[in-house]
């Protein structure tokens, strides 16, 4: 009796949801948010929900272009020195006014969050000084000179000092030393709505964890009336429920579907929306004396060698692995960042040319080739360990005999920290939208004094481009520094110190009636989904 | 009796310590937490910070003593994800992974157990044969592709069921419970299937077996040639007594059930304990993935634990006394 029953209701259970539903958003994400508390892991995922009910000084809008968020306007007044502008008649969640005391206490809180596993101090362990000219006036002082610190705001979320439990008055002092804090609550307070208090259009309803997570509208918000009543975030982190989920109609929108799977969900007449990201695939080779998993060159580390370089880069069909293995959606890359971003030079993607690389191959007195290990997780980016099949196979045409060491991300980057590869594949996402990002991390020498070149596991080093790079980063003319970003890429390029594969497409599905400006910056922004038209 | 039990847990003990210490090993092996967890752009000065804050710069012996120093405190230390303490993350999860395998266990002894003594009775009729094939597809066929076959066929197909979550949810003795709300209800279905079919199968198959066998039994002859109806022969005579292995094996499969009923909480997203363990070892969350297997530990040995109670309540000649453990 119940089985016969059951198809009935679950009908008129449907029927009765429909009209609400008009009201209601809900999407399935991959992963899941650690912590409601916007301070205390820079997680994509965090981010991206967070944005919902948390603003910043500045927004980044689907092209990573800085535009303004809870500061109207901004200018440098001199190297070190700027002045923002704060928007006036901005309410927190609980009523109370948006004011620099609020963002004093929010870029205060940052050092006090305890046992952050990837703490936002990165963004405000170079700021001297921040006090307030009048309620909506706010002087930032740097210790260095930091042009990309409109970018750097983005990241640091404004919360409620009211909420947090601040004094009237909040005294900044860097590293944590500020004075007028009051009790500061951790990050397991943010599950209750009570803390979790920002400027956004959403408002946190509940989070239950590993279920979902609610967001409900905030009828005060400074931007106009948010589209939804309220918002469902469901983390669905296997690719094929996740597509059954919207195919059943359980989420009305999905990030991340598989791309082999992208043909069926637009014949069942879902719209897909794709963009290009600012994450590029690359191949880093090490340029150490004692490169490990090298054959044939009798102890010889053959990749110092700019020509052995070159002819790899040379021996890659980027068209054939954006096309077959990535289904179209990839582009081939020429650079570290997608141009138009800021920084980039609009270099023509290295050509497929096996016989050049052969001769190049050849001069640098490896006629015969050698053999190499190729490192590359196996579950981080799109169709990661096919890629790197496929370049395998393509080293192997010209006499680079390549095994391909895939592992899981966890234990890929460990060993990778580790030096472990000649020569590895992975990805870099610059979240600041600029060359700097991939130029400083990737490429620039590894040195621990001045924090450069942490992700640079080939250990490159090109002095020149160094002292570029470095100049570019204390320059706050944007032409200026566009320029000399341009050359330092140039530079390293040039030299083929990193070999650019491809970018990554970020591909959403929705119901039909609903429209998404695909972001370059990989991120679902519940706040940006609108109905279609 | 007494003597028993204290043996038992002195065994458990063992067991939980030396899980904590391949566990820990384990993942310090596997890479470095800190090298996940951290966005990229952080320096090198940065990442030496959060691994003093988060206790990693430290050798594995002498973590590995400050965790025992807490345990023994009742502290399983802090999640490195999550930023809590490790326990109340799972002890979080655990409602809906006991509700998950408690359901299914249910359907898979209630359909189970007739339809195999019905198979035992009548080995060669056609409903014999046919539940013995439907076993064989239970057995066989993979729990990943089955439950996703269940949601093409039901969620997307036919529309009748929703594809994964837990819904509605109300509070029960305390917990939070899906089986008491329609929405809640009907997104239980499809993982407990999910979850009881390979259960059912084994049952179905255990309970024929032994079915076939005590009905060749002189007492069951015996029973038969006194005239007793064929219902209390079954019900009294044959049941009874093919209910110690399968209580062995319910008991087993319950432990694992409740510890690893990953696949199917991964397919359904259902918001349960194992769900946890893979998304904490994906991240090297190696406080969380240490409490967690600890706790699994300690289920299944007092499960098992209650399966030997049981067994001297069915068959009166066991006595715990007797039994060396």
């Amino acid at each position: 009796m119940k089985t016969l029953s059951l198809p009935l209701a679950a009908g008129c259970l449907v029927a009765t949801l429909a009209p609400l539903h008009a009201q209601e958003l809900s999407i399935g994400l991959k992963s899941e948010a650690t912590s409601m508390d916007p301070q205390f892991h820079q997680l994509s995922t965090n981010i991206q929900v967070g944005k919902n009910i948390f603003e910043a000084l500045t927004t980044q809008d689907a092209v990573q272009k800085v535009t303004p968020g809870l500061a109207e306007s901004w200018e440098a007044i001199d190297d070190t020195t700027w002045r923002f502008k704060l928007r006036q008649g901005v309410k927190f969640h609980n009523g109370s006014d948006f004011t620099a005391r609020d963002v004093i206490y929010s870029f205060c809180r940052v050092p006090l969050v305890q046992n952050s596993p990837s703490a936002y101090t990165i963004f405000t362990g170079g700021i001297a000084d921040m006090t307030a000219e009048d309620d909506h006036t706010l002087i930032i002082k740097t210790k260095d000179v930091n042009p990309l610190l409109p970018t750097d705001l983005w990241s640091l979320a404004v919360i409620s000092a009211d909420a947090l439990g601040a004094e009237d008055e909040v005294v900044f002092a860097p590293d944590g030393e500020c004075t007028g804090m009051g009790e500061v609550p951790q990050a397991p307070a943010f599950n209750s709505p009570d803390i979790a208090v920002g400027t956004g259009p959403y408002t946190l309803e509940s989070y239950t964890r590993g279920s979902e997570l609610t967001v409900a509208r905030f009828d005060d918000y400074w931007g106009g009336t948010p589209e939804w009543e309220r918002v469902v975030m469901r983390p669905i982190t296997s690719d094929g429920p996740r597509v059954a989920a919207l195919l059943a109609g359980d989420v009305d929108m999905i990030e991340n579907p598989p791309i082999q799977d992208i043909p069926r969900i637009e014949g069942e007449g879902f719209s897909v929306v794709d963009a290009l990201s600012n994450r590029i695939i690359y191949l880093h080779m090490q340029q150490l004396d004692d490169a490990p998993g090298i054959g044939g060159t009798d102890g010889a580390n053959p990749l110092q060698d700019a020509r052995v370089r070159e002819a790899i880069s040379l021996s890659i069909n980027r068209d054939a692995i954006a096309e077959r293995i990535m289904g179209g959606y990839a582009q081939p890359a020429g650079e570290l960042l997608p141009p138009p971003m800021f920084g980039t030079s609009g270099r023509e993607v290295d050509p497929y040319d096996p016989e050049r690389a052969k001769e190049l191959l050849a001069e640098a007195g490896y006629p015969d080739g050698f053999t190499l290990n190729l490192g590359t997780p196996n579950d981080r980016y799109i169709n990661d360990e096919q890629v790197a099949q496929a370049v395998a196979q393509m080293l192997a045409r010209v006499g680079i005999q390549t095994t391909v060491d895939a592992t899981t991300a966890s234990q890929f980057f460990s060993r990778r920290n580790a030096l472990e590869f000649p020569i590895y594949m992975a990805g870099w996402g610059a979240s600041s939208g600029d060359m700097s990002s991939p130029l400083k991390s990737l490429v620039a020498t590894y040195d621990e004094v001045t924090g450069t070149g942490t992700t640079n596991a080939g250990r490159y080093s090109n002095p020149e481009m160094d002292a570029v790079l470095a100049e570019a980063m204390a320059t706050i003319d944007d032409a200026k520094r566009d320029e000399m970003l341009q050359q330092a890429e140039t530079m390293v390029l040039d030299d083929y110190g990193i070999i650019p594969l491809h970018y990554e497409q970020t591909v959403w599905a929705m119901k039909s009636d609903l429209t998404y400006e695909p972001r370059v910056d990989q991120y679902t922004m519940a706040r940006e989904v609108k109905k279609a038209e | 009796m007494i003597v028993y039990l204290v043996r038992r847990l002195g065994q458990s003990l063992l067991a939980i310590m030396a899980m904590a210490v391949l566990v820990f090993a384990g993942v310090y092996a596997i890479g470095n937490p800190v090298d996940v967890l951290i966005n990229p752009e952080a320096t090198q000065a940065e990442i030496a910070a959060t691994m003093q804050r988060l206790g990693l710069d430290r050798p594995l012996y002498e973590q590995f003593g400050i965790f025992v120093k807490n345990a023994l405190q009742g502290d399983l230390g802090s999640s490195f994800v999550y930023g809590r303490p490790a326990l109340d993350i799972i002890l979080e999860r655990l409602p809906a992974t006991m509700e998950l395998a408690l359901v299914a266990l249910v359907l898979s002894v209630a359909i189970g157990i007739p339809l195999g003594v019905w198979a035992g009775l009548r080995p060669d009729s056609i409903a014999g044969r046919t539940i013995m094939g439907g076993s064989i597809l239970g057995f066989s066929l993979p729990n990943f592709w089955q439950g996703m076959l269940l949601i093409l066929v039901f969620a997307v197909i036919l529309g009748w069921l929703p594809a994964g979550g837990r819904g509605e949810t109300t509070e029960f003795l305390g917990l939070q419970v899906s089986f008491l709300t329609w929405d809640g209800l009907t997104h239980l279905i499809l993982p407990a299937i999910n979850l009881a079919l390979f259960k059912m199968s084994l049952i179905i198959r255990l309970a024929r077996a032994n079915t076939r066998e005590v009905s060749l039994q002189d007492y069951v002859k015996f029973a038969r040639a006194k005239g007793l109806s064929g219902r209390r022969v079954v019900m009294v005579h044959i049941l009874k007594n093919i209910m110690i292995p399968v209580v062995t094996i319910i008991g087993l499969e319950l432990g694992s059930m409740v510890a690893f009923a990953i696949v199917t909480e991964t397919v359904f997203a259902w918001p349960g304990m194992g769900k946890l363990l893979i998304d904490s070892i994906n991240l090297l969350d190696r406080p969380v993935i240490v409490a967690y297997l600890m706790l699994t530990v300690l289920i299944i040995v007092s499960i098992n634990l209650l399966v030997d109670v049981i067994y001297s309540l069915l068959d009166p000649r066991i006595r715990l006394s007797e039994m060396k453990g």
